[in-house]
């Protein structure tokens, strides 16, 4: 009867686990799509707190195991209110590595019970658990690190050498423990696990700072085959279930973010070696690779933002999109967002260009903010959307003291965390120089005539 | 090769769990706006940390003297519940900025 009870918790775990996943990636529904995973959850750990009979008889040790769920609580929801909007990253890296330690911890004990069961499969499965989460665990605390600028890239020649050497051991000490039919020493396991928490410090080590989000996820995606090997272990499908769904939904969505930055998989993971850390980021910029953002996923940041500045530039005066411009921003205000129009002085082909224009447009003039203010508010920008601009926004001014604009004064659109450039083409402006600003990693290019780009985009945005 | 295909042949079942699993996950995450990303890989951060029912048998399976395991149980169902706990209220509080208008976020935690 218990059993039966228990194994429908765990059929409703593992749907409310698939469904929650679908709505997580629709916004409308992503928040509901949260409550019912967890929801789920909280229905297959009541579940097995109160059904699960190993042997006939209720579990042991209740008491400590509910003692260890409270304290896990306290500290898992605290450490959750508490951490800033701008370190949630490192956040989910830290729970990522807290789920890998899990896995690791269950198959250290499990290994130990392995004398009466000789079956090489479960042996697989605990240690595959053993190591997958060890380097899980590990990895996860250093990109935790690295986001928080507490440890610095390092490679060193033929590290990704040492690092294959090191995964091939782990595999044949795998091959010697399976194949000794459990009599193998305790030594020749732990060293398997002391590898695999090395592995995982060596596997992050280098990757750069700026890629620890490919990271995490690609961590993610590991943890649930961990969990999944336990689930195999258990013969308990709603660990199966969830550790599979975790485990490709996160591989595809590893694969997704590497193609949001434009670059491969391999290059982010192996794209530092050789090159000194730091150094090869620079040089991804400097090769030219901007990325595209669609007009959807334009139309939904600005939708979803609470601050968004537009700098309007020639491009907007030669399309006449003004008056679309302005019907955005007046769309975007009924929808609490709070929209204002960074004007360079120099922006357009006169000064003063785009106060006539945009005033001409009907925008409320209070709306406006001059070079200073605007760089002062950029900083506290979600998005900035930049309208047919170029020589205004281009960092070169600041920072490149051989381009023939250095010293001009700039809107410093970089300080805000997204920038979407509205171009027709990729060349340059007025003053003939390339702009690194389009190749920065929170830059988005969104190609096209500004009049087309901005009626789509008030479309859109009405949809949402 | 016998070994592998007698395994095959008694965990049949499990085997398909594991590969429409695998298409499943594939499937839903397919088409998401990269704005999604940071909460999707949040929420499935959270739905990994099933990994406690595990921790909570392997205390439960315990006798109450071992305190080797004892002690490697607690501490496995700390950190699963930290995971489990963290994950989801993170997720949830990225979640509220994608709200639009202008509401109070910090009143409608449970009404949606």
């Amino acid at each position: 009867m218990e059993a039966s009870i228990l194994a429908i918790c765990y059929l409703i775990g593992s749907v409310s686990f698939i469904i929650g996943l679908k709505m997580l990636s629709h916004p409308a529904k992503a928040r509901r799509g949260n409550l019912v995973s967890a929801a789920g959850m909280a229905i297959a750990i009541l579940g097995t707190l109160i059904l699960y009979r190993p042997a006939g008889h209720a579990l042991n040790n209740l008491i400590w195991i509910v003692s260890a769920i409270i304290i896990g609580t306290v500290i898992g929801a605290t450490a959750a209110r508490r951490v800033k909007m701008t370190a949630m990253p490192e956040m989910v890296s830290m729970f990522n590595g807290m789920g890998g330690l899990c896995a690791a911890l269950i198959s250290i004990v499990e290994l130990g019970r392995v004398a009466n069961d000789h079956s090489d499969m479960h042996v697989l499965s605990i240690l595959a658990g053993m190591v997958i989460g060890s380097v899980s665990f590990t990895g996860s605390m250093i990109a935790y690190g690295k986001l928080q600028g507490k440890i610095k890239d390092h490679a060193f020649k033929g590290q990704h050498l040492v690092n294959l050497f090191v995964l091939l051991f782990i595999v044949i000490i795998g091959t010697v423990i399976i194949t000794s039919n459990g009599t193998f020493s305790a030594l020749i396991f732990y060293s398997m696990l002391g590898l695999s928490v090395v592995y995982g410090i060596l596997f992050v080590l280098p990757i750069g700072g700026a890629d620890m989000p490919v990271v995490i996820s690609l961590l993610n995606s590991f943890t649930g085959i961990a969990t999944a090997c336990a689930g195999f272990l258990y013969n308990n499908q709603v660990m199966l279930t969830g550790g599979i769904l975790v485990g490709s939904a996160g591989a595809i969505l590893t694969i997704l973010m590497c193609k949001a930055m434009n670059r491969s998989l391999m290059n982010v993971l192996i794209g530092s070696f050789g090159n000194t850390g730091t150094g090869a980021i620079h040089s991804v910029t400097q090769q030219g690779s901007s990325k595209e953002i669609s007009l959807g996923d334009a139309a939904m940041v600005m939708g979803y933002a609470q601050k968004v500045l537009i700098v309007p530039g020639y491009g907007l005066a030669v399309a006449q999109a003004q008056h679309v411009c302005n019907e955005l921003g007046k769309l975007l205000q009924n929808n609490g967002v709070i929209v204002k129009y960074a004007i360079h002085p120099v922006a357009g082909r006169m000064p003063g260009h785009m106060n006539v224009l945009l005033a001409e447009a009907d925008v409320s003039y209070d709306d406006l903010l001059e070079l200073e203010s605007a760089n002062e508010e950029f900083g506290s920008t979600d998005v900035v959307l930049i309208l047919g601009a170029n020589d205004v926004v281009n960092p070169a001014a600041l920072d490149d003291p051989s381009s023939p604009i250095y010293g001009m004064p700039i809107l410093e659109v970089g300080k805000a965390k997204l920038v979407i450039v509205n171009k027709r083409s990729m060349r340059p402006g007025y003053a003939g120089i390339e702009n690194e600003l389009f190749f920065k990693p929170n830059t988005s290019m969104l190609f096209g005539d500004a009049k087309t780009v901005l009626h789509e985009l008030v479309n859109l945005v009405k949809e949402l | 090769m016998e070994t592998l295909l007698s395994f095959i042949h008694s965990n049949l079942e499990i085997l398909y769990i594991v590969i429409l699993s695998v298409f499943l996950g594939i499937e839903v995450i397919s088409r998401v706006p990269s704005v999604l990303h940071t909460p999707l890989m949040s929420g499935a951060n959270a739905i990994h940390g099933v990994i406690i029912v595990g921790s909570i048998i392997v205390m439960g399976e315990a006798s109450a003297d071992n305190f080797i395991v004892l002690a490697l149980g607690f501490l496995a169902v700390i950190v699963g519940t930290i995971n489990v706990v963290g994950g989801f209220v993170v997720t949830d509080r990225m979640l509220e900025m994608f709200k639009s208008g202008k509401e109070k976020p910090s009143k409608s935690t449970k009404v949606k």
